[in-house]
């Protein structure tokens, strides 16, 4: 089914118990395609991701990979497919980094087993993918916070996805870790994975994404390349403020930067 | 490469194998010796080669040859505290560190989560009716579960919080209840026949532990450990949270579950015999966690372990520091309170 896309949103509902907190939101994303979700605080981008990743039920609509619902697909099946790469967080236990991206297999093995010598092979190579084989041996919780959004790709990527789902994964990160992770993401993307994430930076949209989608109030405000959909009149109506959006000379893109009033 | 350089490589292989199974059997062997003076030592000192000789002769069916006083002393009134200790001593660390890993909380233990005060109430509800003995038990091993149970129950039907936290207060809220509950029947409770066993058996011991006891435990721990050890690995995955565990293709909904009936399981048949003996569950498994790092896999067979040896030493002392034998329950807490303080004010590894 090669004219299937890889993942498809159909007037998906999505919310916590009664509360409803976004609605028709449909779109598809091929293999190989960065989506950017743009949305001001509160519009339902967390809330959407983790109905894509089967961690909450849909209200309504389906969630498709490859045009098969995945309402009644087992975790590890879902995982299999969709890896979900959270904020970086300070985790509990000082697991080392190698320990923590071998997490990432767990849906690849049996319930009573554990990772073997092809996962530790399979987990090496996630971090020398990134460039970060050396933080193997580190513990998680003593590294800097965009060494371990790194980390947390990796574990996604152990697991042998073929779709990313992000959280604002440049969130809280400095300058320079997040144009790093925007090159993974693009180098990912380049692999063959299809990638969605979340951002508050509508740059990041010019500098990563083939398409842009604006979630405003739960629902899609827009949806297609970054040229259409990140503008000066859209950033507005989404954030609420003035933004100018300004050709970059021979970069073939344009940078966005807010108007003070 | 030369010879002498090819030498010292594979003298440094043989070493690195000799470190491993140092690693393994030292601390089994730890345990073993400080089985060895636990039976050795006490009022009636017996030899550690008439202990040798007492325990062989026994396993083999022979005469021993020693004097029947030192022979009563080793197999009837210390075999069975050992025993006991071991078993009930690695059972609360093993569970304590279950707990933790599941409810990402440090401060969660069996005794948080409602576990030794429903067991109390049970055994305690059971001497307030003079019960026998192994309705006393029984009825410890179904407060435990009961009060677990409606923990569970409370943080299922409330979903409005974060389900771990509310689980926590839950467990402190059915605590506070069963510990009035608790008082009330010590109120009520015959002063000079019934207090003194309630109190006894509130503060921990292992002196009255028969050896049929242990048996009688033993099964129900065993069975409770067997999921955890099965599923070792994947309950490193269960202290990432629910959320991320759930995205990581792990069916918490089932496990979860599992896990805490296991570890509750273990908690309850130990409890039901020794009494409240506080503290190992929360201490134990941090200090195995400093030793070995968080990989379950790694951290159950040390808490086990560091268990067993810990709660043996704790009764060693308890029955040699006085003249009269010093309830368990007070010497852990002793213990154990201020080591807690230590870890809590100077380890950096541990909890993050």
């Amino acid at each position: 089914m090669s004219t299937e896309a890889l993942l498809r949103a159909e007037h998906l509902a999505f919310g916590y118990g009664a509360r409803i907190v976004g609605a028709e939101v449909s779109f598809a994303l091929q293999a190989g395609e960065v989506l950017c979700l743009l949305g001001p605080n509160g519009s339902g981008k967390t809330t959407l991701f983790k109905t894509l990743l089967g961690l909450l039920p849909a209200r309504a609509g389906r969630v498709l990979v490859d045009g098969l619902d995945v309402a009644r697909w087992s975790r590890a099946r879902l995982a299999r497919t969709i890896a979900y790469v959270p904020q970086a967080h300070a985790a509990l236990f000082p697991f080392t980094v190698r320990e923590v991206v071998l997490m990432g297999r767990a849906s690849r093995l049996r319930p009573f087993a554990a990772p073997g010598r092809a996962d530790h092979a399979v987990a090496e190579a996630a971090l020398a993918s990134l460039g970060i084989a050396h933080l193997g041996p580190r513990i998680y919780t003593e590294i800097s916070g965009g060494e371990r959004q790194l980390a947390l790709v990796a574990r996604a990527l152990a697991g042998e996805p073929r779709l990313l789902v992000m959280d604002e994964p440049t969130a809280s990160l400095d300058f320079g870790n997040q144009v790093q992770v925007l090159a993974q993401i693009r180098r990912l993307a380049r692999d063959g994975l299809g990638v969605i994430l979340s951002t508050h930076d509508p740059d990041h949209a010019f500098l990563c994404a083939d398409r842009v989608a604006l979630l405003h109030r739960g629902r899609l405000a827009a949806l297609g390349p970054p040229s259409e959909t990140v503008t000066s009149e859209s950033l507005r109506r989404l954030y609420g403020v003035e933004v100018a959006v300004v050709p970059l000379a021979g970069q073939g893109r344009s940078v966005c930067t807010p108007v003070l009033p | 490469m030369t010879r002498a350089a090819a030498g010292a490589g594979a003298s440094d292989k043989a070493g690195r194998r000799l470190a491993r199974v140092l690693r393994r059997a030292g601390p089994l062997l730890a345990l073993a010796l400080l089985a060895i003076v636990s039976l050795s030592v006490g009022k009636y000192g017996v030899p550690a080669r008439e202990v040798f000789a007492v325990i062989g002769a026994k396993l083999l069916g022979l005469a021993s040859g020693v004097d029947p006083t030192a022979q009563t002393v080793v197999l009837q009134v210390r075999l069975p505290r050992v025993a006991a200790a071991l078993v009930v001593g690695g059972a609360l660390a093993a569970a304590g560190a279950t707990y933790q890993g599941l409810f990402r909380n440090p401060l969660v233990s069996p005794d948080i989560l409602g576990v030794s005060t429903g067991a109390s109430l049970g055994a305690v509800l059971g001497i307030f009716l003079s019960l026998p003995v192994w309705a006393i038990q029984g009825l410890a091993f179904l407060g435990g579960l009961g009060a677990v149970g409606l923990v569970y129950a409370v943080g299922a039907a409330v979903r409005r919080h974060d389900p771990v936290l509310t689980l926590v207060l839950a467990g402190v809220a059915v605590g506070a209840v069963l510990g009035a509950a608790i008082s009330l029947l010590k109120v009520l409770a015959d002063p000079y026949n019934q207090l003194p066993a309630i109190t006894y058996w509130l503060l921990g011991s292992l002196a009255a532990v028969t050896l049929g006891d242990v048996g009688a435990i033993l099964p129900a721990i065993l069975l409770g450990l067997l999921p955890l050890w099965l599923l070792r690995w994947r309950m490193n995955l269960m202290s990432l949270g629910e959320e991320e565990a759930r995205a990581l293709g792990v069916e918490t909904r089932l496990l979860r579950p599992l896990f805490i009936a296991s570890a509750t399981l273990i908690t309850a048949a130990a409890v039901s015999v020794t009494g409240v003996i506080g503290w190992i569950g929360l201490l134990v498994p941090h200090v195995a966690r400093l030793l070995v790092g968080p990989d379950f896999r790694r951290l159950l067979p040390a808490a086990l372990v560091l268990g067993a040896g810990y709660l043996l030493a704790v009764d060693l002392a308890a029955r040699s520091l006085a003249v009269i034998e010093v309830p368990l329950g007070i010497l852990t807490a002793l213990i154990g309170a201020p080591f807690f303080l230590w870890l809590l004010a100077t380890a950096r590894r541990g909890w993050s």
